[in-house]
């Protein structure tokens, strides 16, 4: 018998991806795929199963399906795109069932990744240059986005110390960038003119969104438990990100920066104080406890924000990809009807 | 053994007869190390600056030297004795006394060893100047790191990098005329800890000048409370020259004196040290550098001219 995975988040685009990545893995048998919208990536033999926010139907499904791999990929770190009540029901309430449900007596769970963000570590002046992971940050949480994940990793350490027969992966991205995901970042970086805080030029570290995906599927395949950072090697100046975009930067003032961005934020591009406070500091972490275990990157940092504007370039020519819309019927279809030749593999034939 | 752990490969070595019994039972969220020999790829890093993971920019040094270059020369025509005390490769930590109410002594030390021996130095202090804005950035891209063992260790150890503290801090800054080459308390002897640590020497410089560039006259301990500074000082030169005197300094003779490094008999990579050996270290350097100092002064003619 075969993995059997259960993906949360289906429909955020890490959820996709790794049920992409895992959909091409022979030695995955079935894959469920959890989320409150559908799917926005093609499939092929995900099974995907609508839930509210805070999965109160996981039990059921965890029980139903035996699964032995959770991978949980529905943690919001972008706090732009929805209400802090929002996101708390997701990060907070929907790991807490998640975990729940996968303690519960008689569970089938043996291996857990978690896809957390380095925006756990937060950004200030006293921050050491590079966080290891075993570094706590140096104040306290006060931003919404940064106080629901510190508590997502809390519920992660209390499973994985009470139950030891379970491998737990927490992973730490940095500053994800790439052609397809969509951040902060990524959105400053297609205006015109890149926003700056005055006086400030921080450093920063980039994570190419397919060593997130590939970074994911090596902890599945070779079973490291523990915290891993994920972020490319070396770090750049925000000046050097603009120059690397060919563009350059414009000044906001450091003071009354929600004054300054209001023009911003109605064209949708908000500054949240998690995003100030990196514009300012900055955030480097240690990459080697990943390495170490095997691990091996493919984009640096500077190679990571070169093929994110690669890609843009190539958008503002040819346009958007067609985007793929999701048809329960014809999913079904496919999936199930015996009308349908399959090769026995899992996949379509 | 728990670590043992099946070699790590690209493919998933998952199949039906390698039950889940055989594999480690004691996991937590503590890592398992596994020493991977495969070696690294080496990836494109299309960069295009020469800003490097600490922020100094090695363009934006030599352009701060050019520019300094006469101030060190004319101004305060500093003078070195013992240069080549200071390795040209691995790393070292250098300690020196502290001194004027924006230390003249930093950027002299640094100009000096990067000019003769033309490899780089990074400067340890407060977290104040990553607050702030363009001067903060001025700081970094001249090799200022804030002072964190941490960051100590990585540029110390592992990329044997030489390295420049004044474990006397703000205390020897915000000192007042009055209280002139006496050294304040180093600490708690963290850069021996550091230096211990990193397995690498301490290397100490007394330095003579700094103290009359700038001197303290007083102090302001409410406006410095109330502008977030860690001291509020009134110089001589501002008094002498208004508010030009933020930033000008009096033409005192420098001279730095290099003193024999010190190498510490312990081994490196230690979770943690002897207090004791280590206050001891901190102490004896200390006094080592007071020592050199009141030399110097002994032997010092004029405050102007050496």
């Amino acid at each position: 018998m075969g993995r059997r995975v259960l993906i949360t988040g289906l429909a955020t685009f890490w959820g996709g991806r790794v049920a992409q990545a895992m959909e091409k893995n022979p030695d995955v048998e079935i894959i469920v795929g959890l989320d409150r919208k559908e799917p926005t990536v093609e499939l092929e033999r995900t099974e995907y199963v609508r839930s509210d926010e805070n999965y109160s139907i996981l039990n059921r499904i965890v029980k139903a399906t035996k699964v032995d791999t959770i991978v949980h990929t529905f943690l919001v770190v972008d706090s732009t795109t929805m209400s802090p009540k929002l996101m708390h029901e997701i990060n907070v309430i929907g790991t807490m069932n998640l975990f729940a449900a996968a303690s519960a007596a008689g569970s089938t769970v043996r291996n857990v990744v978690v896809k957390s963000s380095t925006l756990v570590y937060g950004a200030g002046p006293r921050d050491p240059y590079f966080f290891t992971e075993g570094a706590s940050r140096t104040s306290p949480a006060r931003t919404p986005v940064e106080r629901s994940l510190a508590s997502v990793e809390s519920y992660v350490r209390d499973f994985a110390e009470d139950n030891p027969h379970v491998a737990v992966s927490l992973l730490r991205f940095s500053n994800v960038l790439g052609p397809d995901i969509v951040t902060p970042v990524s959105k400053m970086l297609q205006l015109p003119m890149v926003p700056a805080l005055f006086g400030f030029d921080p450093r920063l570290q980039f994570a190419h969104e397919d060593d997130v995906v590939r970074a994911i599927s090596f902890v599945l395949d070779n079973e490291v438990p523990g915290i891993f950072n994920v972020a490319g090697d070396g770090l750049l100046p925000w000046t050097e990100v603009a120059a690397l975009a060919g563009k350059r930067t414009f000044p906001l003032p450091p003071i009354g920066v929600g004054l300054a961005t209001f023009p911003l934020k109605r064209m949708g591009l908000e500054f949240p104080p998690e995003v100030l406070d990196l514009m300012k500091f900055g955030r480097g972490v240690d990459n080697r406890r990943l390495k170490r275990a095997g691990f091996r990157y493919e984009y640096t940092s500077a190679g990571t924000v070169k093929s994110f504007v690669e890609a843009i370039r190539l958008r503002q020519t040819v346009g958007e990809a067609e985007g793929y819309r999701y048809e329960r019927d014809v999913e079904n279809f496919f999936r199930h009807s015996p009308a349908v030749v399959r090769d026995g593999e899992g996949g379509v034939g | 053994m728990p670590t043992e752990r099946k070699p790590p490969t690209r493919t998933s070595t998952r199949s039906p007869a390698a039950p889940r019994a055989l594999r480690s039972t004691t996991r937590a969220l503590v890592p398992v190390p596994r020493q991977v020999d495969e070696p690294e790829p080496i990836l494109a890093d299309p960069r295009l600056s020469d800003v490097d993971e600490w922020g100094r920019s090695e363009r934006f040094r030599e352009i701060t030297r050019q520019l300094y270059d006469p101030m060190y020369r004319h101004w305060f025509r500093v003078e070195w004795d013992g240069l080549e005390k200071i390795p040209t490769e691995g790393g070292a930590l250098i300690v020196a006394n502290h001194a004027g109410a924006i230390p003249s002594d930093a950027p002299a030390i640094m100009h000096g060893i990067e000019t003769e021996l033309h490899r780089p130095v990074y400067g340890l202090a407060e977290f104040i100047f990553r607050e702030l804005p363009v001067v903060g950035t001025a700081w970094a891209r001249n090799g200022g790191v804030t002072a964190q063992p941490e960051n100590a260790y990585r540029l110390l150890r592992e990329q044997q990098q030489l390295v420049m503290v004044f474990p006397e801090g703000t205390k020897g800054t915000s000192k007042t005329y009055g209280e002139r080459y006496k050294l304040a308390r180093f600490g708690r002897g963290g850069f021996v800890e550091i230096a211990m640590r990193a397995g690498v020497p301490v290397i100490p410089i007394a330095v003579v000048g700094a103290e009359e560039s700038m001197p303290v006259i007083a102090r302001l301990p409410n406006i410095a409370k109330a502008m977030g500074l860690p001291y509020a000082p009134i110089t001589a030169n501002m008094l002498a020259f208004g508010p030009l005197g933020l930033l000008l300094y009096f033409p005192a003779k420098f001279k730095l004196k290099v003193l024999d490094p010190i190498y510490f008999d312990v081994p490196p990579d230690q979770p943690r040290y002897s207090r004791s050996k280590v206050m001891d270290h901190s102490e004896a350097i200390r006094e080592t550098i007071q020592a050199a100092l009141f030399e110097m002064l002994r032997e010092r003619q004029s405050v102007w001219f050496g």
